[in-house]
């Protein structure tokens, strides 16, 4: 190809710098901000001790986005917002502007160009997910087409502040679950032991590596064929997937047999209780696009039964605290089995050590 | 970089489109995936298609082909490999398609992984600029933001990659962290816009990532190794679950209180609602009512945030501020959830001097992890694995009852006596 003549000499300068993409009233006031409140779903009013008020309008985007979508959303910041905007971690566009004027008009805009504003306070905001078919390596699913599909459901509930605390939501196409721990999340479940391509195994993969990758010592080199390989002992295998990572040969994902699981109760801030991990509460749904329906409805029922009957700041897994999970069930309709009693490592600390009983 | 240029192509660019005239033929059908642009919610679909029938790239054509093709046979088709820039050895997530006979056109369809400034804030000139940059040399497709923290720019040939990165970096951009290495780190909005900010998360995230740039772009420990940096308790990044090293805003002293305002709340919301949506709430009851009045019990209080969340304009965290370092979050593979820890309960995280006694710290602990722990082990499993107590011998650091819920429940050990 070309010979690079024009040499750059590269600058290793890590993340970009942060003070010029910040908006003049924020930088005046950095760090002395009082209070803020949500005048209406999707807008924040942020006051600071100076007096100055900033406004926020907060909107959905689909992550997956475009340098179209990119350069519009510019375009709005460049009207309404002096040219600055800012992103939230569950990929929601923010746009900030000192003039209370301009809220009203950039929500029309904003909705105008499909992008629904909302996303505020005691809502279900957008979905933190993983990249899918589209771009990962070892993914038995679209994570991006199961949270259209989702947010399709979900769209009210993103607009409005209607649950009894935020509602955050993840989906991951593996169970490494690069999705996260959330109140809600849909997680690709495997069914069966990795399928082993004994012709290309050791051409394509590290065998110690991959024997140490097991997390339950399944994985034992043999020969098959007169070629070195790796056998699963299929009694022992919990279908994690971690070997597949390592070794592209022990392909875990099936169209079949990779299968969906909802998980509820995890909950990152330290708001009222510690930080917690979620409990598995439906498995074995077939993964299904383009648009997933046995997921979305199986969310939006636990969604349904927590609007209803959460009290004011509870999150979901506390709720399921106050009610007890047998109440979960009940009012959720999903179906309690014997594959949701752990049976891992720490699996003493999640059975019921008392005589508290729920009838 | 120079806006005319961008606009300038901008423009060629629509009477390119003006001039061929044949949109609809450009894309094959892709029925599955077209079921993804129904609905309210915005669509990345119907993104994706806008942008290939403006800038005709077959590449964007290729992969909307195998996306369609993996929405039929449920399976995915890319394989990972070897790209990187000059001197790198990581940032660049590399992608060959499976089934490149089939699919010729997204036979490469690599990432480039780009450090965004902390807090994820923008101008609009450097947002373009990145735009007419990646326009230039790439497909086009941006997600906004991967959960990794990065800007993701999705689907490059590997013989543009050098270039489109001479360009970014000219730019101000640099590539993110891959593999076992530093990684893009995190943070919340901060002193930015929150009034729980409860030091300068954005300061420090740019300090300490700006510190551990080489081994960032040049992976070479046990495992990835990632930093998310949280104004307050609330922790907006979940780092505690999320991060190895999990770097959270808090308060020594008492909350504020601002006793009119606390009036004002209960005058609008009614005592029904202190009593049952505050005090209540409050995990270690330290709040009560005394004649009437709000009381905050600070010895109880465990800093959660719960009341400063129901009455931000009545209460605020203490004016002793600083950060607490919790360590070994991560998910599920293999050993099971695990969430970071308690290590570090109070360091003020004021001046210069603050910052640097901060990195010389993870220096100490990276430095016991990189003898310590094995290959493909996050240092929260290097701690789990050789006991805590090991840990603290390692760095230098007391034992602190906040390191623990409670003291053990068995007795088999061996003590100093």
């Amino acid at each position: 190809m070309s010979s690079p003549e024009k040499k750059w000499k590269t600058i290793e300068s890590g993340p970009h710098t942060y003070e010029d993409a910040l908006h003049p009233v924020v930088r005046a006031n950095y760090g002395k901000w009082k209070y803020h409140e949500i005048p209406k779903p999707g807008v924040l009013m942020h006051v600071a001790e100076s007096g100055d008020t900033i406004y926020t309008v907060r909107a959905g985007t689909p992550r997956q986005d475009t340098v179209d979508m990119i350069r519009r959303l510019c375009d709005v910041a460049d009207k309404y917002c002096d040219g600055y905007l800012r992103f939230t971690v569950r990929n929601n566009v923010e746009f900030l502007t000192p003039h209370q004027e301009n809220v009203e008009p950039m929500i029309k805009e904003l909705e105008a160009m499909g992008l629904p504003v909302g996303g505020t306070g005691m809502c279900v905001s957008s979905v933190s997910h993983t990249q899918g078919w589209l771009h990962c390596d070892i993914p038995a699913t679209d994570a991006s087409g199961v949270v259209k599909s989702m947010m399709d459901t979900l769209y009210h509930e993103f607009k409005n502040m209607q649950m009894p605390n935020k509602v955050r939501l993840s989906t991951s196409c593996c169970s490494i679950n690069c999705g996260g721990q959330a109140d809600i999340a849909v997680v690709v479940k495997h069914t069966r032991p990795p399928r082993i391509n004994h012709d290309h195994l050791s051409l394509v993969c590290e065998l110690p590596k991959a024997v140490a990758r097991c997390p339950v010592a399944a994985i034992r080199p043999t020969v098959v064929n007169g070629k070195r390989s790796l056998m699963v002992d299929e009694a022992k295998c919990i279908c994690c997937g971690a070997c597949f990572g390592a070794c592209p040969a022990m392909e875990i994902n099936h169209p079949e047999h990779s299968k969906f699981a909802i998980w509820v109760g995890g909950k990152n801030s330290n708001a009222r209780s510690k930080p917690s991990t979620m409990s598995i509460v439906a498995h074995n749904l077939p993964n299904n696009p383009p648009r997933w329906p046995e997921v979305t409805d199986a969310v939006g029922k636990i969604l349904l039964a927590y609007k209803e009957g959460g009290h004011p700041w509870e999150r979901i897994g506390e709720w399921i605290n106050r009610i007890g999970w047998k109440r979960f069930f009940e009012e959720t309709g999903l179906t309690f089995d014997e594959d949701m009693i752990d049976s891992y490592r720490h699996a003493r600390t999640t059975f019921n050590q008392s005589a508290h009983v729920r009838f | 970089m120079d806006g005319a240029e961008s606009a300038a192509s901008k423009e060629v660019q629509k009477s390119d489109e003006a001039g061929m005239e044949k949109n609809e033929n450009f894309l094959n059908p892709t029925p599955m995936l077209d079921e993804l642009e129904k609905g309210p919610w915005p669509s990345f679909i119907s993104g994706f298609k806008e942008l290939a029938e403006r800038t005709k790239k077959p590449m964007l054509r290729g992969v909307m082909d195998q996306l369609e093709y993996s929405y039929n046979t449920k399976m995915g088709y890319w394989k990972g490999g070897l790209v990187t820039v000059n001197g790198y050895g990581a940032g660049i997530i590399t992608r060959y398609s499976l089934i490149k006979d089939k699919f010729p056109e997204a036979s490469e369809f690599h990432t480039m992984r780009i450090q965004p400034a902390p807090g994820l804030h923008y101008n609009t000139a450097m947002l373009r600029e990145l735009c007419d940059i990646w326009e230039k040399y790439g497909s086009g497709l941006i997600a906004l933001h991967g959960q990794t923290g990065d800007i993701m720019l999705q689907g490059i040939e590997q013989d543009k990659v050098q270039e489109c990165f001479d360009e970014l970096n000219q730019a101000g951009w640099d590539l993110g962290g891959a593999g076992a290495g530093m990684r893009t780190a995190v943070s919340c909005i901060g002193p930015g816009r929150c009034e729980n900010a409860c030091y300068d998360n954005l300061k420090l995230h740019q300090s300490v990532l700006k510190h551990f740039v080489g081994v960032l772009h040049r992976p070479e420990w046990n495992y990835k190794l990632k930093f998310k940096f949280s104004g307050c308790p609330n922790d907006c990044t979940n780092s505690i679950m999320r991060s190895d090293l999990a770097v959270i805003g808090t308060w020594k002293d008492a909350i504020e209180v601002d006793g009119d305002e606390v009036k004002a709340w209960i005058d609008q919301k009614g005592i029904d609602a202190l009593v049952n949506n505050v005090i209540n709430h409050c995990p270690t009851k330290a709040i009560s009512l005394k004649n009437g009045e709000m009381v905050i019990e600070t010895r109880d209080c465990v800093r959660c945030m719960h009341c400063l969340n129901a009455m931000p304009k009545a209460l605020s965290p203490g004016k002793e501020r600083g950060i607490s370092l919790l360590m070994g979050g991560k998910n599920t593979l293999k050993v099971g959830v695990n969430m970071g820890s308690l290590i570090i309960p109070y360091m003020k995280m004021e001046s210069d001097e603050d910052i640097e006694a901060f990195i010389e710290k993870i220096e100490e602990i990276i430095e016991w992890w990189d003898d310590s722990g094995l290959d493909h082990e996050r240092i929260g499993e290097t701690i789990e694995r050789v006991g805590l107590k090991q840990f603290l011998e390692g760095i230098g650091l007391e034992a602190d009852i906040n390191m623990v819920s409670r003291p053990r429940d068995n007795p088999y050990f061996k003590a100093k006596y």
